[in-house]
């Protein structure tokens, strides 16, 4: 069980917490405009990083926002957790024991 | 090539079992060969049997970045079964059920396929109408499936409780051909199979890029033992599928997720069948071993780990002792994680790419073991004849462009 640090609330255990995929991923903005592929990157394509993903959570069982993370999917560790709007921070591994 | 029969397990007992050979060989990866496979799993070491055996290509190797069957077919529950809803689906996987039936035989190595049947539990109105909706699709499409009322699905497997739970049985459709199999057995006996037919197995070698030619087309692999040339390269990497399609800058509509399982200390055989719960996210059966097998639904989260929450098998057990009570206080021996390769309508894509010569067999989800030859069949075809065998035609990349879907997402009965 992961412990998530809510950008909100503070730390509290993953069964609070709802993944909300891939961040960043816009939706078309001109749907009339917007061709088939455009509409299965949208839809469909993802980065599915192995690395530093940048993703949302949301806090279903607490205060019910959204907010970014960036974790590492090789390890599972979550390097930063931020408000929606603000600007990613540079990731920052944490120490590993030795 | 060792065979395998009665007279030789008698005479190598005789004689102390000194007399076994290795199955299959180690040979260093040779500068150039006419197709290569991404991927020592299951559906991988059967493509490339396929394409030595029905396509007469033997110049052929298989790269796995571990060893031969590590990855997710050494991982999962060994389920078998062919009841999916749409055409097309259960098309492709009865074409693999029937080729478990004599894979045995085919391989000469016993890959232990038991049809002992698969009952999958309706525990809601809804579960019931979509079941009945399955087995009517599947008479249709002449795949064996069939609705059991509650007291049935007790008499097929006596140990279930059908009534003092929170979700109780209100009926489960039953696939009888369904089974399992022994998953280590598979990659094995697809090994040495292709072993013994000119391929080379090379273990411990890592794809770390595409090479491409001035038209764009493949021209090989760099690996972690060097540069590989090949005309034809199909990627059958389950989790890392998209960590490899992405040297060639292809983007998937692909997720990896970790799926946990875990098997109990070993008992007398007493649970003579397959038994899925969706509802109650849980799916066990008994190894020859003797061990009850379980798993559990993905992680909520993306992942390349190969373990998962414990909240999540816990959730599994929890839904096993109620629908087995008599389970309650056994003892769990072991539990571990595989990185599957999720699509958003739960089908997988073998396909082409945009990519000349470069082939991608993925997006089996939490259910691929089911599917290895079958998937292994047509995929072999694929490469051979740079087109699709009729069975795979409808399972494309440019499926998800074009929105047409092969949704079993919302009709699958595993837990996702």
């Amino acid at each position: 069980m992961l412990l998530i640090h809510c950008p909100y609330c503070g730390e509290r255990p993953e069964p609070e917490f709802g993944y909300a995929g891939q961040a960043y991923v816009a939706r078309p903005r001109q749907p009339a405009a917007t061709n088939l592929e455009e509409w299965a990157d949208y839809l469909y394509r993802r980065d599915n990083t192995r690395g530093v993903h940048a993703e949302r959570w949301r806090h279903i069982h607490g205060c019910g926002r959204f907010f970014n993370a960036l974790r590492d999917t090789t390890s599972d560790h979550f390097l930063a957790t931020y408000k929606a709007g603000e600007t990613p921070p540079a990731p920052v591994r944490p120490q590993r024991g030795p | 090539m060792q065979s395998f029969s009665g007279l030789s397990l008698l005479l190598h007992g005789l004689t102390g079992q000194r007399g076994w050979q290795p199955q299959w060989r180690h040979p260093e990866p040779k500068p150039a060969y006419d197709a290569l496979i991404v991927g020592g799993g299951g559906h991988g070491l059967g493509a490339a049997y396929y394409l030595a055996k029905e396509h007469g290509l033997r110049n052929v190797a298989v790269l796995e970045k571990g060893w031969i069957g590590g990855g997710n077919t050494g991982r999962n529950t060994t389920i078998i079964r062919s009841n999916y809803l749409f055409p097309e689906s259960a098309a492709l996987y009865d074409h693999a059920l029937k080729m478990w039936e004599d894979l045995s035989q085919v391989l000469d190595y016993n890959v232990m396929f038991s049809a002992r049947g698969v009952l999958m539990l309706a525990h809601t109105v809804h579960d019931v109408q979509v079941f009945k909706r399955h087995v009517h699709a599947n008479g249709a499409a002449g795949v064996d499936n069939e609705w059991l009322m509650p007291e049935e699905a007790r008499a097929f497997c006596p140990l279930l409780n059908i009534g003092d739970i929170r979700y109780p049985v209100l009926g489960a459709a039953l696939q009888r051909r369904g089974g399992t199999a022994r998953h280590d057995a598979v990659a094995w006996g697809y090994a040495r199979a292709a072993d013994a037919l000119g391929v080379d197995i090379i273990e411990n070698c890592e794809v770390t890029g595409i090479r491409r030619d001035a038209h764009g087309a493949v021209e090989g692999v760099e690996t972690t033992r060097g540069a590989i040339r090949a005309p034809r390269v199909g990627v059958a990497a389950a989790g890392h599928t998209s960590v490899i399609m992405k040297m060639v800058d292809i983007e998937l509509p692909l997720e990896s997720y970790p799926l946990q399982a875990l098997v109990s200390e070993p008992l007398k055989p007493i649970f003579p069948c397959v038994v899925m719960s969706n509802t109650m996210h849980a799916y066990i059966s008994q190894s020859d071993k003797g061990e009850l097998v379980i798993g559990a639904g993905t992680d909520a989260y993306t992942s390349y780990t190969q373990r998962g929450g414990l909240h999540i098998t816990s959730h599994a057990l929890e839904a096993i002792c109620e629908l087995f009570p008599m389970f309650r206080r056994l003892r769990m021996l072991r539990c571990w994680g595989g990185i599957v390769d999720v699509t958003p309508d739960r089908s997988p894509v073998i396909a082409r790419t945009p990519v000349p010569g470069l082939y991608v067999n993925c997006g089996w989800g939490t259910g691929g073991f089911k599917a290895t030859p079958g998937s292994a069949h047509v995929f072999a075809w694929t490469i051979a004849r740079d087109e699709p065998h009729p069975l795979n035609a409808a399972f494309t990349l440019e499926r998800f462009r074009d929105g047409d879907l092969i949704d079993e997402a919302a009709a699958a009965a595993v837990a996702h």
